[in-house]
């Protein structure tokens, strides 16, 4: 029985901030392109981005995009790729003007300019004073971005392939990218997506966790398959906790909170945060926030009956900024803390939020892997962006407001170079390798047949409690230890899920069977690169190895899946057009 | 705990000839809120039941349903309001994959199409266009639809022509973008509009505004739309 096959010059994985992007270049530079999303593009995640998208427009303040390249040099803790930093800084003025461009509906200053607002870890002149660079639309800039970009694809009669499910990758004999199996999810069909270039671009995995402010769709996908074709994921490591996730419910309140002038309190009534951070206080960046908070319960200044959490103020801003600039987040609090912030402040906790690892690719959206020799040789036909992709622009620790300009400044530059890539180097597709949909098969016939295995959400379960307890704020060797051990365990778990439901329609167990292979391969791969990093270095805090060893982990991990080995390769110390920024203390 | 009865319209294509309404009981644990959680439990007592979900905090529009009898979001409605059994049905009026899923197809070819875009054919200035925060502050109320879907399959017009008239989701939209200072294309996008069904099938029911989980108003866009079609008429 033959799996259909269909052909494309270009096929793009997800439909959030980055994959509409990079597909807005892909149409409207003719190339045939299909964009398949495992849910209606404006569900994507990047809807649910509250707070701004950085860049150093200077609308309400002087700013440069030298400051913002040093900003986000000194918030990775020194592990971003300096050449992607400031190709990435030195483009974020016009890929915000292009949105607003494309009609993104931005707040306006009185001078008819785009809003800006301050946020954590973004100064002036290397550090000195906070600044404004966040460009927002009220705290829903995420939900404005990403309809913006939607629409702007339907103008370009974008071909979408909407509740389409890819699940492996497709690479030959010389390691090129032909492709991706994909399923159908109304119809329960598997088909086969030949193409000249792929790019993924499926977002976050925040699910690993149990505790996340991440969606239920984002199990990282584009990683379980990069992985289960033999690519490296890069600097795993690295999970970002948000200092404020609402406690016990886990969704985001924004950052923007502190940045319209929210503090944070413990049970004292005290504004810690000037303790640890006397010069940006509250504004610092995330990794050094959350861990303020932890120290904070952890010696028992926490709030609440169980002294687990610290509170949010702002009903000090007044109704009018809170309504105007703070609509979105005055809801869920209501909604998911059970308080009115216009009069209360808000139960909150760190609670894992972002990765800042990912597929390794380059400033242009090339995957690239060891081979060679080179550490970094091209994946042929292979390109990521956004939150999938490991650039790497975030390093140990990614400032707020860097992810949505990331989307959008790559997303482009990917679509760009795969546009080169195709009519440069690609006048006729590569064959498919024969049995291309075998492992895909496989594992559809795997559910199909299995029976008196254990219920995915329980393996799922098991596996966020070891993510959590192994891999939080606060990690020791040990602990590390046992982590890699017990992940294993859940792994071979995962091998024998079963469900119940065998049928073909829009069946959603089977899809989050699916996913759930893609989440274990996350974990491992965290635990296992937490493991082996032995020093603290932004989101990795460890306790064994307190500070920063830059002279022997100034370098970015890669874990393979085969064996559950690491290799490391060096930082991009060489930025495109500027000086190097050196290594220095993180103070704030 | 307390325990808590459902009915769920349950339909499986390959294996029901007809839809039927299945009972289900539960026990409520404390982080049983939000619809949301207890559905996802049923789920994973019965991996059967079928619904779409992702963000679960009403944003990204995908759980709408239609919740003892009215529309709305499960991730945002609190369990402990609903009275039982609490009775859950595929948002009206759209034809049904499965269970609680039903198929947008219709619904998206309306929003498309009223052109959901800026049109702005002038030469694209160095920086941003300009724009005043008043000026801004007219897509407040229109520009943070999530496309759930529960005001156009609660409007008994769209029922009867969906084919026909574009829907109050579709309409918010549309207004959304004459409101806008930098489109360019009001006159085609009344042009466009100016039929007996796509926006004149609008017979303010109101039914669209009660139910939007976003607390918009498609009524006063679509009235906003009407006089500005009035206007240009003399
Ligand atoms: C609550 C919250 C608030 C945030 N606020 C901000 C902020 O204010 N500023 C900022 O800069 N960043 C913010 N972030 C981070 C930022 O929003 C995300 O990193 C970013 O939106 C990710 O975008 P993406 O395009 O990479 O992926 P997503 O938007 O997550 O999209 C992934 C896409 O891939 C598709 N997909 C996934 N797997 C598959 C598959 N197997 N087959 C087919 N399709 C698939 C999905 O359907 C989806 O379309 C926030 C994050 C969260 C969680
Ligand atoms: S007011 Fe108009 S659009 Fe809204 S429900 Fe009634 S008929 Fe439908
Ligand atoms: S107007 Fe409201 S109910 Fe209608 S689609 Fe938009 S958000 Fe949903
Ligand atoms: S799950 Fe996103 S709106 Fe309810």
């Amino acid at each position: 029985m033959g799996v259909p096959v269909r052909r494309f010059d270009a096929v793009i994985v997800g439909g959030g901030g980055a994959g509409l992007r990079a597909a807005l270049q892909l149409s409207e530079s003719g190339l045939k392109t299909a964009v398949l999303s495992k849910v209606f593009p404006t569900r994507s995640h990047t809807v649910a981005a509250q707070g701004g998208i950085s860049a150093s427009l200077g609308n309400v303040q002087e700013d440069h995009w030298e400051w913002h390249m040093y900003d986000t040099v000194k918030g990775s803790d020194w592990l971003g790729d300096q050449d992607a930093i400031e190709y990435m800084c030195r483009k974020a003025p016009e890929a915000v003007i292009e949105l607003e461009h494309f009609g993104m509906p931005f707040d306006r200053l009185e001078n008819g300019k785009i809003y800006q607002r301050p946020f954590g870890g973004h100064t002036q002149h290397n550090g000195k004073t906070p600044v404004q660079r966040a460009c927002a639309a009220a705290d829903r800039t995420g939900h404005a971005m990403l309809h913006t970009l939607y629409q702007r694809n339907v103008r370009a009669n974008t071909q979408f392939f909407v509740e389409w499910m890819a699940l492996d990758l497709i690479r030959d004999a010389d390691g090129d990218v032909v492709g991706v199996t994909a399923l159908e999810m109304e119809t329960g069909e598997i088909y086969i997506f030949h193409a000249k270039a792929v790019l993924f671009a499926t977002g976050g995995a925040g699910r690993i966790y149990s505790a996340s402010t991440n969606a239920f769709i984002n199990t990282g996908d584009g990683l379980g398959m990069a992985v289960r074709a033999g690519l490296p994921l890069e600097d795993m490591e690295f999970w970002q906790f948000h200092p404020t996730g609402v406690a016990g419910a886990g969704v985001l309140i924004t950052e923007g909170v502190r940045g319209e002038g929210g503090i944070l309190l413990n049970a004292d009534g005290e504004r810690f945060m000037e303790r640890y951070a006397p010069n940006l206080k509250d504004l610092a960046p995330r990794d050094f926030v959350s861990r303020s908070m932890e120290l904070e319960v952890l010696e028992g200044r926490g709030c609440g009956p169980h002294k687990d959490y610290v509170l949010l103020k702002l009903d000090h801003l007044g109704p009018d900024i809170i309504n105007q600039r703070l609509p979105g987040i005055r809801e869920i609090a209501i909604k998911f803390a059970g308080v009115d912030p216009i009069k209360d402040p808000i139960p909150v906790i760190p609670t894992c939020h972002y990765m800042m690892g990912g597929i390794p690719t380059n400033w242009r959206g090339e995957v690239v892997m060891p081979k060679g020799g080179d550490p970094e040789s091209r994946v042929n036909g292979f390109y990521a962006a956004g939150e999938c992709a490991c650039a790497s622009v975030h390093g140990a620790n990614r400032l707020g407001t860097n992810s949505l300009l990331d989307l959008v400044v790559f997303g482009k530059s990917a679509g760009d170079h795969m546009i080169d890539y195709i009519r440069g180097e690609m006048p006729d597709w590569k064959p498919l390798p024969a049995d291309a949909a075998g492992p895909s098969l496989a594992r559809i016939a795997r559910l199909d047949n299995q029976t008196g295995g254990e219920d995915v959400a329980e393996v799922r379960a098991a596996m966020q409690r070891t993510v959590q307890s192994r891999a939080g704020v606060f990690r020791n060797a040990a602990n590390m230890a046992l982590g890699v051990e017990e992940i294993a365990a859940v792994a071979e778990r995962a091998k024998f899920t079963q469900i119940k439901d065998k049928s073909k329609v829009f069946n959603t167990a089977r899809t989050e069977a699916l996913e759930l292979d893609n989440l274990i391969e996350i974990a491992v791969a965290t635990l296992v690169a937490a493991d082996g990093r032995k020093e603290s270095r932004g989101a990795h805090a460890h306790d064994d190895f307190p500070h920063r060893d830059d002279e022997n982990w100034m370098k970015h991990s890669l874990f393979f899946g085969e064996g559950r080995r690491m290799e490391y390769k060096p930082v991009h110390t060489r930025p495109l057009t500027v000086d190097y920024i050196p290594p220095k203390e993180r103070t704030f | 705990m307390a325990t808590i009865r459902f009915s769920i319209y349950r339909y499986n294509p390959e294996a029901d000839a007809k839809p039927y309404m299945q009972d289900y009981e539960i026990e409520l644990g404390p982080k049983d809120i939000k619809l949301l959680d207890v559905i996802n439990k049923l789920k994973a007592m019965d991996d059967t039941l079928s619904f779409r979900r992702s963000c679960r905090e009403g944003i990204c529009g995908s759980d709408a349903m239609n919740i003892n009898g009215k529309n709305g979001l499960a991730c945002i409605t609190n369990v402990a309001d609903l009275s039982q059994p609490v009775t859950l049905r595929p948002l009206p009026g759209l034809p049904v994959i499965r269970d609680l899923i039903v198929d947008m197809t219709q619904f998206f070819k309306q929003y498309h199409s009223i052109k959901p875009y800026v049109i702005n054919d002038s030469p694209r200035p160095e920086r941003e266009r300009l724009q005043s925060p008043e000026q801004r502050k007219e897509l407040d109320g229109l520009y943070e639809c999530i496309l759930c879907a529960c005001c156009s399959t609660s409007c008994p017009s769209f029922w009867w022509n969906p084919d026909k008239f574009v829907g109050p989701a579709g309409l918010l939209a549309a207004y959304r973008f004459i409101a806008d200072t930098r489109d360019e294309a009001t006159s085609e996008r009344l042009d466009n509009l100016e039929d007996p069904y796509r926006l004149f099938r609008c017979h303010t029911i109101m039914n669209c505004v009660d139910v939007c989980p976003k607390h918009l108003n498609p009524t006063r866009a679509i009235g906003k739309i009407k006089d500005l079609m009035v206007k240009r008429a003399i």
